[in-house]
């Protein structure tokens, strides 16, 4: 019995395998290519999946995941004594409000902003250069809810800008390039908005920004700066809010909603007063897109894998039968069952294995192929379709349990009959 | 060498059973060259399987060379033939995809001798039945005289006590016959034990001694003045 095991580590017995392998060729080929489809199909999908969710994860990378934007419109229902259609603005006092009532909010970003969805964007110069562009006021806070990326060099707005009202200025990249020379370096240089100079103190990387209303063309002063320069006194119209991490973006939205109706006497039912939207729960959607995907392609494939398998056993099966003289032959010249039983599982475990990396190695370089080709397209959210690697792991000790398991149907089946009766067989 | 005492065997074929051997007593001494005579259907591979034990007897017993051949499991019974019995058939049966050597080489391999040695000792007994030139020939390549000669070689390659021969000249013509049974008389007088089974009397005369089986019995069984064939 060890001795037969031991067979298992041998170089004869594996040149015997090899020997019957590479000299049934049809026979090898049909029974792999069953597992190869499987673990092809698999590894593709599994790759797609994690390429799509890597894309969103890269589309939305500027954006803080348990983050939303409130505005107000104008109330559609009447409500203790106020018609419908009243507008109203959010004032300051309003952030620390919603801050006490909703302590699962980390940040809050009010936010001004002329042109864009409203107002109308000033006129900047810089020396013979000018041309309208969105303003924002906003806090540094800002950047805390979405991920804003400054060049080398440059700064995002700070309190201090904040506190004395500072006449500086973050510019986004298609600024710069309208109102500075090709290799001019903007920071430190002054820009006139709405006559006033401006010091320009950064210069922004473009993410896809909030609700698709920012630009590679935005200028962002300070919140205060900009108050004052449009005597907006503490009104505003907008804001962003971020929760913690385990905060759920659909409870987060709901719950600011709510407080806020009750603090501008809103109807409960009116659901027209706030704008909003939720980057959250667009991003969890997304997410349970991906995971489906990869949970979809996990089912997918092991089943066909599990089908590849049952039929390298079928084929087995067919072969074995096929095959009976020749097991007769051997087990004539002095073959134990034993010995006839584990060639023929570890050809099957062989074949299921070659099979299976030449599936790998197929599905690896469609995605390669795949994540080239989509590299220059812009607007196909896919990015390094990768499949971990603990799963191709499962997948391969997947293979060889099934493919030891299905093996010994026919190995089972080759040393049930007699010797006499298998040399009978032509 | 060979001894068997009140042999039986029947073969059951659904509800009826069928009577094949009835009591076959019969030795063998070392270095005879036995024929095993008899019709069609008389019993004869039946009574060579349990010799070589791809088969069981129902009744009676089994001697070989002083070891009691009886309720063998499936392992012993492949190690028993492994190194004490060779086997030559009628249909030669050789493996398809092995050649030659392979072919003659495949009982060691299952007696655990190293490949190198393996492919040493085939290669001998190849160049004993005069087939050393043909040692890469796949059995497609070879005629059935040569065929034959291999499953020879691959019968003697593990040095077995008995070699076994099932109507080992039934697929040939006649020459080729007498190339094979010539054979076949120069290994057993280098001292080999051999049982041939065949139903052709020119054959058996070839042989020093016929058995001559009918209805499940022996009826004959006499020393021969052999017929000595010229080893070509
Ligand atoms: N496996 C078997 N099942 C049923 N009957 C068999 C089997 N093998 C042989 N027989 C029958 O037993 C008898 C003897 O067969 P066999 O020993 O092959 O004869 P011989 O080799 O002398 O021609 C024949 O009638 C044959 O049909
Ligand atoms: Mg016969």
């Amino acid at each position: 019995m060890m001795n037969s095991f031991k067979k298992i580590f041998e170089k004869d017995t594996w040149d015997e395998i090899f020997e019957s392998i590479s000299k049934n060729r049809t026979r090898t080929i049909i029974t792999t290519i069953g597992v190869f489809w499987g673990i092809f199909i698999y590894i593709a999908l599994a790759g797609s999946a994690t390429g799509l969710e890597n894309g969103f994860d890269e589309a939305f990378s500027g954006l803080s995941k348990n983050s939303m934007g409130v505005w107000v419109q104008s109330t559609s229902v009447p409500y203790k004594g106020f018609e419908e259609g009243r507008r109203f603005p959010f004032r300051l006092s309003d952030v620390d409000y919603l801050k006490d009532r909703v302590p699962e909010i980390e940040y809050i970003s009010p936010g001004l902003q002329a042109g864009a969805f409203s107002g109308s964007p000033p006129l900047v110069v810089r020396g013979t250069k000018s041309d309208n562009f969105n303003l924002f006021g906003n806090f540094p806070t800002q950047a805390k809810i979405s991920v804003i990326k400054i060049y080398d060099g440059g700064r995002f707005i700070n309190d201090e800008d904040i506190k004395y009202e500072r006449k500086v200025a973050v510019i986004g990249e298609g600024t710069q390039e309208r109102l500075f020379n090709q290799g001019e370096d903007p920071i430190g240089k002054y820009i006139i908005i709405n006559d006033v100079n401006f010091k320009v103190v950064g210069v922004e990387k473009f993410a896809e920004g909030f609700g698709g209303f920012g630009s590679d063309s935005d200028i962002t002063i300070p919140y205060t700066t900009f108050a004052k320069m449009y005597n907006r006194g503490d009104k505003f119209g907008w804001m962003f809010i971020s929760g913690y991490d385990y905060v759920n973006p659909k409870y987060l939205e709901e719950t600011v909603v709510d407080n806020l109706k009750v603090l501008k006497t809103v109807a409960p039912e009116d659901d027209r007063a706030f704008g909003t939207f939720n980057i959250g729960s667009l991003f969890e959607s997304i997410v349970k897109f991906s995971s489906g995907m990869i949970f979809l392609s996990l089912v997918v494939g092991i089943a066909t894998i599990f089908a590849g398998v049952i039929g390298i056993g079928n084929i087995m099966l067919i072969a074995v039968k096929e095959r009976t003289n020749e097991l007769g032959i051997r087990r004539a010249l002095g073959a134990k069952p034993l010995e006839v039983k584990i060639q023929i599982v570890l050809e099957a475990v062989f074949l299921t294995i070659i099979a299976g990396i030449i599936g790998i190695i197929v599905g690896a370089l469609l995605l390669f192929v795949i994540n080239i080709g989509t590299a220059n397209l812009e607007d196909f959210p896919f990015t390094n379709p990768t499949v971990p690697l603990a799963i191709v792991f499962g997948a391969f000790i997947t293979m060889i349990t099934l493919g030891t398991l299905i093996g010994l149907i026919p190995a089972e089946r080759a040393v049930s009959i007699k010797p006499i009766e298998a040399l009978r067989e032509e | 060498m060979i001894v068997i005492n009140k042999l039986h065997k029947s073969y059951n074929m659904g509800s009826s059973s069928l009577h094949v051997l009835k009591g076959i007593d019969f030795n063998v001494e070392d270095g005879e060259l036995v024929a095993i005579m008899g019709s069609s259907g008389s019993g004869k591979s039946t009574l060579l399987n349990i010799l070589g034990m791809l088969d069981n007897a129902d009744d009676g017993t089994y001697d070989l060379d002083k070891i009691r051949i009886e309720n063998l499991d499936e392992k012993t019974a492949a190690e028993y033939r492994n190194k004490f019995l060779g086997f030559v058939f009628q249909s030669f049966n050789l493996i398809t995809y092995k050649n030659a050597l392979e072919n003659v080489a495949l009982p060691l391999y299952y007696q655990g001798i190293p490949r190198k040695e393996r492919q040493k000792t085939a290669l001998s007994f190849l160049e004993k039945v005069g087939l050393r030139d043909w040692a890469t020939h796949l059995p497609s390549e070879l005629s059935g005289g040569q065929k034959q000669r291999v499953a020879i070689a691959r019968a003697l390659a593990s040095n077995p006590k008995v070699l076994l021969a099932d109507e080992p000249t039934g697929a040939l013509d006649s020459a080729t016959s007498i190339e094979v049974m010539a054979l076949i008389q120069k290994i057993n007088n280098e001292g080999k034990t051999i049982l041939v089974v065949t139903h052709e009397h020119d054959i058996a005369k070839m042989c020093k001694r016929i058995v001559h089986l009918r209805d499940g019995v022996i009826v004959e069984d006499k020393k021969i003045k052999q017929n000595i064939l010229k080893n070509v």
